[in-house]
């Protein structure tokens, strides 16, 4: 087991090393010089340009920016904004809490309905409430963020009433309830189809035929054998999909105005701010590989089948 | 009406010789959407305490599916039982609720299954699994389950049971895994074991052991023992009687030797003719012509004419009903019976 | 009974005596041909494939819905004009924009982007995908360690992130500006599925006989592996097809995808944002007509899924 870590944290350092060049290349390859932007509409004044330049280190050759920014990296550094010369890990402390109680609620809703959902589906393949979870996720996929987000707000915020429109406190729960179920509602589908077909694949399994034999009742069947078996492929996908809430939210976070990571993010790159996405992105990167070496954890503790690999 | 379970409880293992199951006239169809697949059609057999009834027939002929029904374990739409009683104990099966037929499954009726790599559950512990009959239907603790599993797991002979509890299903070989399954069933000592092919994923070393091994828990229980199986080899040994099944029917019961001995159905005599023997070095092995029906449409009269060499219109007309068989002097021969209009010739011919 | 003792037929191999189940009467079938067989009976397949090949004549042909100009405006007139619902097909039908645009036509217009979208940035994904799948699965060792981490890394980044970043350096972004980011960012989903279908049928017997057989490791690729391990990626495929057009969607919505004069359903959704209140229809229609795109396409890989997948039979 200890080797299977070992083995996962080598090949995460690649991949680590990879992505962070890849968007930091990107983004600094983005035409627009985020330090003239500073002085807005006026022309810059030459002399200070070049020293602040020099400071942020943009007269460097673009990979020596980069070894710069990778070294700093090491040590915690997640660089300093040239647009308003803050660290990017204040930013970063600052949205974070933001993104991961949003990411967090979702993630419950999305489990907790979710496998719900999928569960009695599964069980009753073929049946009324089977056809109608097929249709209801069916729709929560095709119906995009935006119009999603609009119809709850509109509908809960607007006219119901029921909570407030935008969130003007993100420690208050109720008021994230709403952006939650729009960021869930997407997962939540995928989460109910897999779970609904993997317990109509399971229930057909030779194991379930033999529990039945045994003479186990039907909650034993269903609560041990079958759940066990079918909550593997579901587990994996909850594992990748919380490292994705926390960094794709963009649309969901400008909707219900949450000042979280997705929100940063996206002020950050359309003011060609390439600092903060770096140190962002490399961030998010981060939560996601350490997501990954979860999920394939958990896959190892629940199927036994693969530890000895 | 008292229960089974209750008549159980006061004399429980019964005296050799007393039935234990009785299937009647049983029907069983499937309701597909090509249209209905007439699985089982009118088998009867019965076997006693201490009894081993092997059950013979290749795939498609109905054997499983009757297994399945016995134990309440076929899946009720597609399959649908249309006529028939399945006595046990006296009692028919058939007409009892959900609850009362759980409490006979695994507990006094048990099964055995082909593959045990698919019938074990491969993310719990085998040790889980045996204790599984002692925790749910006798109320053990887990420490309690587990000694018993490993007293079960000595019981059938499997090495260093107390260091493999633990171990899962993967993690054995597949004779030690079918004798897991074999623990598994007799692990609350059941009046009768439903054996379902299992032998036929081992190889012959294996099969040899895995069937003594049966031999002796059956006759160290008492247990009625029902053998499925397509494997004539392996009968000869264990058996006490066979009835020879084709497409849904019993066409033949007879005790063991007889049979093997003197045939009295051209289906039994071809399954012996097809058995390779080494005497026979440099011919052509014999096969039975044609293939087995197809279940949606079954031919009239007798279903096995197609393929019958000495099929006459008869035959092909009226479905031969389960004749007693007699010796050419008339005396009826004891559990024997031979669903075939030509009997007599194919039996003294 | 024929006495078959006496022949001595040497080397031929005769039938079992233990046979299997006899099988249908007609002709047997490839998987594909089951399959379509099969889908053509559904209803959800049917009434899916109808829509998509409804939009995709909208797609190539939208003055056949409409003679109206989706880019002129008229501010004095039609400045959000409530919508008549009598007017089929009419300029009004669907009411006019911020700008008086005939939502109706722009929403006729808009369709072209989204399936052109949707389309190439799957053959592209898939073609991309596909290969690099099938050479790591094939290959294995080095080949399959370095598309394997390349994949990984791609990975990392959250698409819609990465969307953002790539469509920031287009100073004009077009319909191909879309799909090129899209593309980039998605073909590694494609390797996955493709990589992991070829391992396990790599490892079947008929692949082996191929080999013995002397096939090139081309042909085997091409006309052994392909048929087989093909199946999830066409799956993965026409569901993703759906989600594509959403992002771009999305993406056009966040003001970052498509731009005036290209014509799309988000960047509509986008301007109708500040008029939800007094002018729900002109959020209304490129929304719902976006969702009922989506759903067809997904409808659509649903079916082929089930189609597919011999195991849910």
């Amino acid at each position: 087991m200890g080797r299977f870590v070992a083995r996962r944290l080598l090949q995460m350092i690649p991949v680590f090393l990879g992505t962070t060049a890849l968007i930091f290349f990107m983004v600094h390859l983005l035409p627009g010089d985020p330090v003239a932007a500073m002085w807005g509409d006026k022309a810059p004044d030459p002399v200070q340009l070049a020293a602040l330049r020099h400071q942020y280190g943009f007269d460097k050759p673009l990979v020596g920016q980069y070894l710069d920014y990778m070294g700093k990296l090491l040590t915690g550094d997640f660089g300093t904004s040239p647009l308003d010369g803050r660290q990017v890990i204040d930013k970063i402390t600052e949205a974070l809490p933001v993104t991961i109680r949003l990411a967090l609620f979702a993630f419950a809703i999305e489990i907790v309905l979710g496998i719900g959902i999928g569960l009695f589906a599964g069980l009753r393949r073929g049946k009324a409430f089977d056809k109608g979870a097929l249709v209801f996720t069916l729709l929560l996929i095709s119906i995009p963020v935006p119009v999603l987000g609009y119809i709850f707000q509109t509908i809960f915020a607007t006219n119901l009433k029921w909570v407030t429109p935008t969130v003007q406190d993100s420690n208050d729960l109720t008021q994230l309830v709403l952006p939650a179920l729009v960021l869930g509602s997407l997962s939540l589908a995928y989460v109910a189809r897999l779970t609904r077909t993997s317990i109509a694949e399971n229930i057909k399994a030779d194991y379930v035929r033999t529990a039945v034999a045994k003479g186990l009742p039907r909650r034993k069947v269903i609560g041990t054998h079958l759940l066990r078996n079918s909550m593997i492929p579901v587990i994996t996908f909850l594992g990748t999909d919380l490292g994705a809430l926390m960094g794709g939210a963009i649309v969901t976070e400008g909707i219900f105005n949450v000042k979280g990571v997705g929100n940063a993010l996206y002020h950050a790159i359309n003011l060609k701010d390439g600092a903060t996405v770096s140190g962002f992105v490399a961030f998010l990167v981060l939560v996601y590989l350490a997501a990954g070496l979860i999920v394939d954890l958990l896959y190892a503790v629940l199927d036994p089948r693969i530890r000895y690999a | 009406m008292t229960t089974v379970i209750e008549n159980n409880q006061k004399n429980d293992r019964l005296e050799v010789g007393t039935p234990l199951l009785e299937v009647k006239d049983l029907h069983v169809e499937f309701h597909t959407r090509d249209g209905i697949a007439k699985a089982v059609n009118g088998v009867n057999y019965s076997v006693s305490a201490g009894e081993t009834l092997a059950v013979l027939g290749e795939s498609g002929s109905g054997k499983s599916v009757t297994a399945q029904t016995i134990m309440g374990i076929l899946d009720m739409p597609p399959g649908k039982v249309t006529q028939g009683e399945i006595l046990y104990r006296g009692q028919d099966m058939l007409k009892m609720g959900n609850e009362e037929r759980r409490k006979i499954r695994g507990q006094k009726i048990a099964m055995i299954f082909q593959d045990a790599l698919s019938s074990l559950n491969p993310v719990l512990s085998v040790g889980y699994q045996l204790g599984e009959m002692f925790r749910v239907h006798q109320g053990a603790s887990k420490a309690e389950a587990k000694a018993k599993a490993i007293e079960l797991m000595d019981r059938v002979r499997i090495p260093a049971a107390k260091e493999r509890v633990n171990d899962y299903p993967h993690q054995f070989s597949g004779g030690m895994r079918q004798r897991i399954m074999i623990a598994m069933a007799l692990s609350l000592q059941p009046d009768l074991i439903i054996a379902d092919e299992p032998t036929t994923a081992l190889d012959v070393t294996v099969q040899a052991q895995v069937m003594d091994l049966l031999a002796e828990l059956q006759a160290e229980y008492n247990m009625g023992l029902i053998l499925i199986t397509h494997d004539l080899g392996v009968v000869a040994d264990v058996a006490d009687k066979i009835a020879v099944m084709y497409a849904g029917r019993i066409v033949e019961t007879a005790p063991v030797h007889e049979l093997y001995a003197n045939p009295a159905h051209p289906y039994t005599k071809g399954l012996l003719r097809s058995i390779p023997r080494l005497d026979q070095k440099g011919q052509e092995l014999y096969a039975i012509k044609g293939l087995p029906p197809n279940l949606l449409k079954v031919p009239a009269g007798c279903a096995f004419n197609p393929r019958c060499d000495v099929a006459t219109d008869l035959c092909r007309t009226e479905i031969p009903a389960l004749h007693h068989v007699t010796d050419e002097d008339g005396t009826e021969l004891t559990g024997r019976r031979s669903a075939c209009h030509l009997w007599k010739e194919t039996l003294h011919g | 009974m024929p006495d078959l003792t006496e022949k001595k037929t040497a080397g031929k191999i005769p039938a079992q005596a233990t046979v299997a189940v006899a099988a249908k009467p007609e002709k047997p079938r490839s998987l594909g041909s089951d399959a379509w067989h099969d889908l053509i009976r559904k209803p959800i397949f049917v009434i899916s494939a109808l829509l998509i090949l409804l939009l995709i004549v909208i797609a190539i042909a939208p003055g056949l819905f409409t003679s109206v100009d989706p880019r002129a405006g008229d501010l004095r007139n039609h400045y959000l004009t409530k919508p008549d619902y009598t007017h089929f097909f009419g300029a009004d039908w669907f009411g006019y924009d911020l700008q008086g645009r005939s939502i109706y036509a722009r929403v006729i217009y808009g369709a072209r982007a989204s399936v052109v979208v949707g389309i190439c940035v799957t053959v592209g994904v898939t073609i991309l995908g596909g290969i690099t799948g099938m050479l790591a699965g094939y290959f294995g060792g080095w080949i399959d360690t370095i598309i394997s981490r390349i994949t990984d890394i791609f990975f990392g980044i959250p698409l819609l992130l990465g969307a953002l970043v790539i469509l920031n350096a287009f100073t004009s972004r077009t319909v191909w500006s879309v799909v090129f980011a899209l593309v980039a960012l998605g073909w590694t989903q494609m390797t996955r599925v493709m990589r992991g279908s070829v391992i396990t049928i790599k490892q079947s017997d008929f692949v082996t006989a191929a080999k013995a057989l002397g096939a090139g490791t081309g042909r085997i690729m091409f006309k052994h592996i392909l048929p087989n391990a093909v199946a999830p990626v066409i799956v993965v495929a026409t569901i993703a097809l759906g989600g594509y057009i959403a992002t771009e969607a999305t993406l056009s919505f966040l003001g970052i995808g498509l731009q005036d004069p290209t014509i799309s359903w988000g960047i509509d959704i986008n301007s109708a944002q500040k008029v939800i209140r007094t002018a729900p229809f002109a959020l209304f229609f490129p929304a719902g007509m976006l969702s009922l795109t989506v759903l067809a396409f997904i409808m659509l890989g649903d079916a082929v899924r089930d189609a597919l997948d011999p195991k849910l039979r």
